[in-house]
């Protein structure tokens, strides 16, 4: 699921931004091919959900999805910049994914709006451009902190092999993550 | 074994939802004021848009590549409804009385570029040596960029801040910008505004262009047309 996220993520804002600053429009230069991979990767992309969704582990992703929008008091203190045992997700990371979410929403609205309106007047709005450009702005700036987190930041670096092969050290999720560990020993304890 | 979920749990709100629903309610919304918004705080804006390599201008093209100018053999040729048809070089057009101006670019897609300075040839004096027919009531722009062109009446290409430009921001128009020449008129929508003009042909009414064809309107004033205003 996040792979898929990145990939479009990644095709979605070079093509954008090689429709959108003139030095990469004049090197590229095409246009009418630049705006077809655009769309399209935004709608292969929603078809990709749809497709993990309908065929993936719906009991897996609808658990990860209740741990992503439950906050505890725990995370309110986290976020409050204090330290604070935290689940599987820590309070930043579910932030991220509720604003990440949002955002994927906005910029499939705007975009459908910037690309209907080219076909239909009464729905070419002066907003729509600037509202997709802002959403632009933001999200770079959040992927930044993102890919900082991933690759650099000592503490949570670690993350990454969590996200790509699907296990971590089990040392440094008890120091960063320990009321997941916590669960999951409950788990296996009473089984 | 029950395995208590952690939404289940009596001290968790589910936040996340919230801040969800929230941020796409706000986001939708400012569709509706994002453009007011943005006029307002516009000085502001321009001096954020100074950070990103963007000069504020999106380059638009309707082909594969873009023209490319050669000063050697480059003519600029004016006929149709007129008494003598014309074949200009480059240093012809030069030659012509030059107009200054600062005006506002704006795209009918929603962005804007203020003041640019232009530099070029009012259409007057541009058509004076051809001497339109008195049945000539239009102008078409054939752009090197086929098959881009579009018109203006000669009401409209008469306008006091219309020109044919050749320079912009002090410096010969460069080939993303319509190079050598493209048509300004400040009081339409970018697309009236044919890059890489290659040729005036003077017609007894305006017909419909590239984009007119593609449904947009052929009197495109700004904010008073293509659905604003």
């Amino acid at each position: 699921m996040h792979w898929i996220h990145a990939a479009a993520f990644f095709v979605l804002l070079g093509s954008g931004l090689v429709l959108y600053l003139p030095a990469l429009s004049e090197l590229v230069s095409r246009r009418g091919l630049v705006k077809a991979v655009h769309i399209d990767t935004a709608l292969a992309w929603a078809a990709a959900l749809l497709l993990v969704v309908l065929v993936g582990d719906r009991r897996g992703l609808s658990r990860t999805l209740g741990e992503l929008d439950g906050f505890d008091a725990d995370d309110l203190r986290w976020l409050r910049g204090g330290r604070a045992p935290q689940g599987r997700f820590n309070a930043g990371q579910k932030l991220n994914a509720a604003l990440t979410a949002a955002f994927a929403v906005l910029f499939a609205v705007t975009g459908f709006l910037l690309w209907y309106g080219e076909r239909d007047t009464r729905f070419r709005w002066a907003s729509t451009i600037l509202v997709h450009d802002g959403l632009m702005y933001v999200s770079v700036v959040l992927l930044a902190g993102h890919l900082y987190l991933a690759l650099i930041h000592p503490a949570t670096r670690q993350a990454l092999s969590g996200i790509t092969f699907g296990s971590v050290d089990e040392e440094w999720a008890r120091k960063h993550h320990s009321k997941w560990v916590e669960e999951i020993e409950l788990r296996s304890s009473a089984d | 074994m029950n395995r208590a979920e952690v939404q289940d749990r009596p001290d968790v709100r589910r936040y996340g939802r919230r801040a969800f629903l929230g941020v796409v309610v706000a986001g939708v919304s400012a569709l509706a004021w994002a453009d007011r918004l943005s006029r307002h705080v516009g000085g502001g804006l321009a001096q954020l848009e100074a950070l990103v390599p963007s000069s504020g201008w999106r380059i638009y093209t309707i082909g594969d590549s873009m023209p490319e100018f050669d000063r050697t053999t480059w003519r600029l040729r004016v006929d149709g409804l007129v008494e003598r048809p014309l074949e200009l070089s480059y240093d012809d057009l030069l030659a012509l009385p030059r107009a200054k101006q600062t005006s506002d670019f704006h795209c009918v897609t929603g962005w804007s570029v203020r003041d640019v300075r232009w530099e070029g040839v009012r259409f007057r004096d541009l058509l004076a040596a051809a001497r339109p027919r008195r049945e000539a009531h239009a102008l078409r722009f054939v752009s090197a960029e086929h098959p881009y062109d579009d018109t203006l009446s000669l009401e409209q290409a008469y306008l006091a801040d219309a020109m044919l430009a050749h320079r912009m921001d002090g410096r010969p128009l460069t080939q993303a910008h319509g190079a050598p020449v493209r048509v300004v008129v400040p009081e339409m929508y970018g697309y009236k505004n044919v890059k890489w003009v290659e040729r005036i042909e003077l017609l007894p009414k305006a017909v419909d262009g590239y984009w007119e064809q593609r449904g947009y309107d052929r009197d495109a004033w700004v904010g008073r047309s293509n659905g604003f205003g």
